[in-house]
């Protein structure tokens, strides 16, 4: 068995101490595995991901980490424009001095993880001239960069077209493979069918379903999930057995065809 | 480039040091300072007190006033993640400007001056950046308001103090005090400002790449490792200290903290690693140059806060202007 990276125990948050996002929730990501949490909108994806990052405090339980962790924001909202190295160096912030700068090795370790993500071309690029896509993986990078043995990445492909979803998702799989404790939330059940070992959902307030996608990810499940209804299609490719997510959007029926 | 700036800032310096009413070659300003070490027999006492008795501590001043003021004026844009703030903006101005007029009401010595003018210089920025996470934290438009709202309430106190004081002897101190000169350069003014400016600057440079991270945001620069909040106090207090010493002696030179920054950050970009000691040389030179021309257009000195206004102002209108062109990116 894998060495554990990171426990939730008992872990709840809750902004105002009655509405719960989530509660009584246990959780344990290992390295080398992948957990993806998936709820609607305002269900508190995004706050869980920050209390397992300690950016937020839980409100009951407690959440314990061995090994640094890499947190990866969808986006930031920016200042000034950096280029690409500056942005990656900045992970190296926990393995600098107080009064220090990076220097040639840290900026060696940047390249690399700029490397690693594919990205080593736009390096002296201004940050904000990237694509979306770009600027995704130049954040992974920045997250690698940090030497970091836990990585929690917010909506990492949810703004992306589907080339660049697929690049993100091979990408957190590698590293995973590579020994990665990884944790990512995302609007997109298939994003979570194509690399998640395990599947947290958050059908409704306060409630958190976690095991493996067969079990968790039932079409019932997903239609409480989404108000939605949904089928999943199981196929073959390639001699592997797939899953695909559907949705059944409603969109050219008529508003008195079908109850909701 | 910094090296460039460097070189520039040193002829400058000694080219200002034979600009005046006794004007003296370059060289052989040379020569003069090079006599302190070197004793030499041909330099005149006349030339020996006008270079280094009258000159290089008023040099020395706007030098360290002028850098400190851009150098501050770079961290506090790099913490408030915005190009648009500065020590006026943020209020440190105003109230180092109440604290000095209080000092010199209640006949403070130089010293007292230099303590109100920090105590209140701090005290302002404390409640700007208060005020702005109490109305609404991520906004630019509440920092400039909660910056309006403090530098109004302080000017009000400066002109309640400036009211209250004896017409004859202390206003009039005020008032010139106020618009911001060097006329009154000494060594023992030289020594007032070094310290705070040395110290809080060599400070702020060594934090300057700390201070890209802190201009990333609060939840990602904590997210990368950093003790925001007690980071972003230190930044601020060494900020007070800079500019509330460069108050006490100079009085109020606007503008420099907000466009010698701007400068910096379009000649050697936006990493503030080069781009703060970019602001410093670049900030001495302006002044050094702007003080140049206050003393030598007119028969009488012209304040410095004038000038420093009345070229900062269109600057910084191009500037806008210019970084609004670059589809609303600074630099």
């Amino acid at each position: 068995m894998a060495e554990p990276g990171l426990w939730l125990q008992n872990a709840g948050h809750s902004f105002d101490g009655s509405a719960w996002q989530f509660q009584a929730l246990d959780l344990q990501l290992r390295r080398g595995e992948i957990l993806a949490i998936l709820g609607p909108n305002g269900r508190g994806k995004s706050t869980l991901l920050r209390c397992m990052a300690g950016l937020l405090g839980l409100s009951t339980g407690t959440v314990r980490a061995t090994g640094h962790i890499g947190f990866v924001p969808q986006d930031f909202a920016r200042s000034f424009p950096y280029s690409t190295l500056d942005i990656v160096l900045m992970g190296r912030a926990r393995h600098i001095s107080l009064f220090g700068t990076p220097g040639s090795r840290d900026e060696k370790i940047a390249l690399d993880a700029l490397g690693t993500v594919g990205m080593r071309a736009v390096a002296g690029k201004s940050f904000d001239d990237l694509s979306g896509g770009q600027r995704q993986l130049v954040l992974i990078a920045r997250a690698l960069a940090g030497e970091n043995e836990i990585l929690l990445l917010d909506e990492p492909a949810s703004a992306l077209d589907l080339h660049n979803q697929d690049k993100v998702l091979s990408l957190v799989h590698r590293l995973s493979c590579e020994g990665l404790a990884v944790a990512f939330t995302t609007h997109q059940p298939n994003h979570a069918l194509a690399i998640a070992d395990q599947v947290l959902l958050m059908p409704e307030l306060g409630l958190a379903l976690v095991g493996g996608a067969d079990a968790v990810m039932t079409e019932a499940n997903l239609q409480t999930l989404y108000g939605l209804p949904v089928r999943t299609l199981r196929f073959e490719e390639g001699g592997e057995p797939r899953a695909a997510v559907v949705p059944l959007y409603r969109g050219r029926a008529r508003p008195d065809a079908g109850q909701r | 480039m910094l090296a460039g700036m460097a070189a520039l800032l040193l002829v400058c310096a000694i080219a200002s040091l034979g600009i005046g009413r006794i004007d003296i070659p370059f060289w052989r300003v040379v020569e003069v300072l090079c006599s302190a070490v070197v004793p030499s027999p041909t330099i005149t006492p006349l030339e020996w007190n006008v270079v280094v008795t009258v000159r290089l501590p008023r040099v020395l001043l706007a030098l360290l006033s002028g850098g400190g003021l851009a150098l501050a004026g770079a961290a506090l844009q790099g913490v408030f993640r915005n190009p648009l703030v500065g020590p006026q903006v943020v209020g440190v101005s105003s109230g180092a400007a109440f604290g000095g007029t209080l000092a010199i009401l209640l006949s403070l010595p130089r010293f007292g001056l230099l303590s109100f003018a920090f105590f209140f210089g701090l005290l302002a920025l404390v409640l700007v950046y208060g005020l702005n996470s109490f109305v609404s934290r991520r906004n630019l438009l509440a920092l400039v308001l909660a910056g309006v709202v403090v530098h109004g309430f302080f000017g009000a106190l400066v002109s309640l103090v400036q009211y209250l004081a004896d017409t004859e002897d202390k206003l009039p101190a005020m008032v010139f005090w106020l618009l911001g000169s060097l006329a009154t350069a000494s060594w023992s003014k030289v020594a007032l400002v070094c310290g705070p400016v040395l110290v809080g600057g060599g400070l702020l440079l060594a934090l300057r790449w700390r201070i890209n991270l802190l201009s990333m945001g609060d939840e990602d620069a904590r997210a990368l490792g950093i003790d925001v909040e007690r980071m972003r106090w230190f930044v601020l207090a060494l900020v007070a200290a800079i500019v509330s010493a460069q108050v006490a002696v100079s009085g109020i030179i606007g503008w420099i903290g907000l466009v010698v920054p701007h400068t910096a950050r379009m000649l050697v970009g936006p990493d503030h690693r080069t781009m703060m000691p970019a602001s410093f040389l670049l900030g001495g030179f302006f002044l050094i140059v702007v003080d140049d021309v206050a003393r030598t257009v007119s028969g009488t000195e012209i304040p410095l806060g004038i000038l420093t206004a009345l070229i900062g102002t269109p600057v910084f209108a191009f500037l806008l202007r210019r970084s609004q062109r670059m589809g609303g990116r600074h630099g």
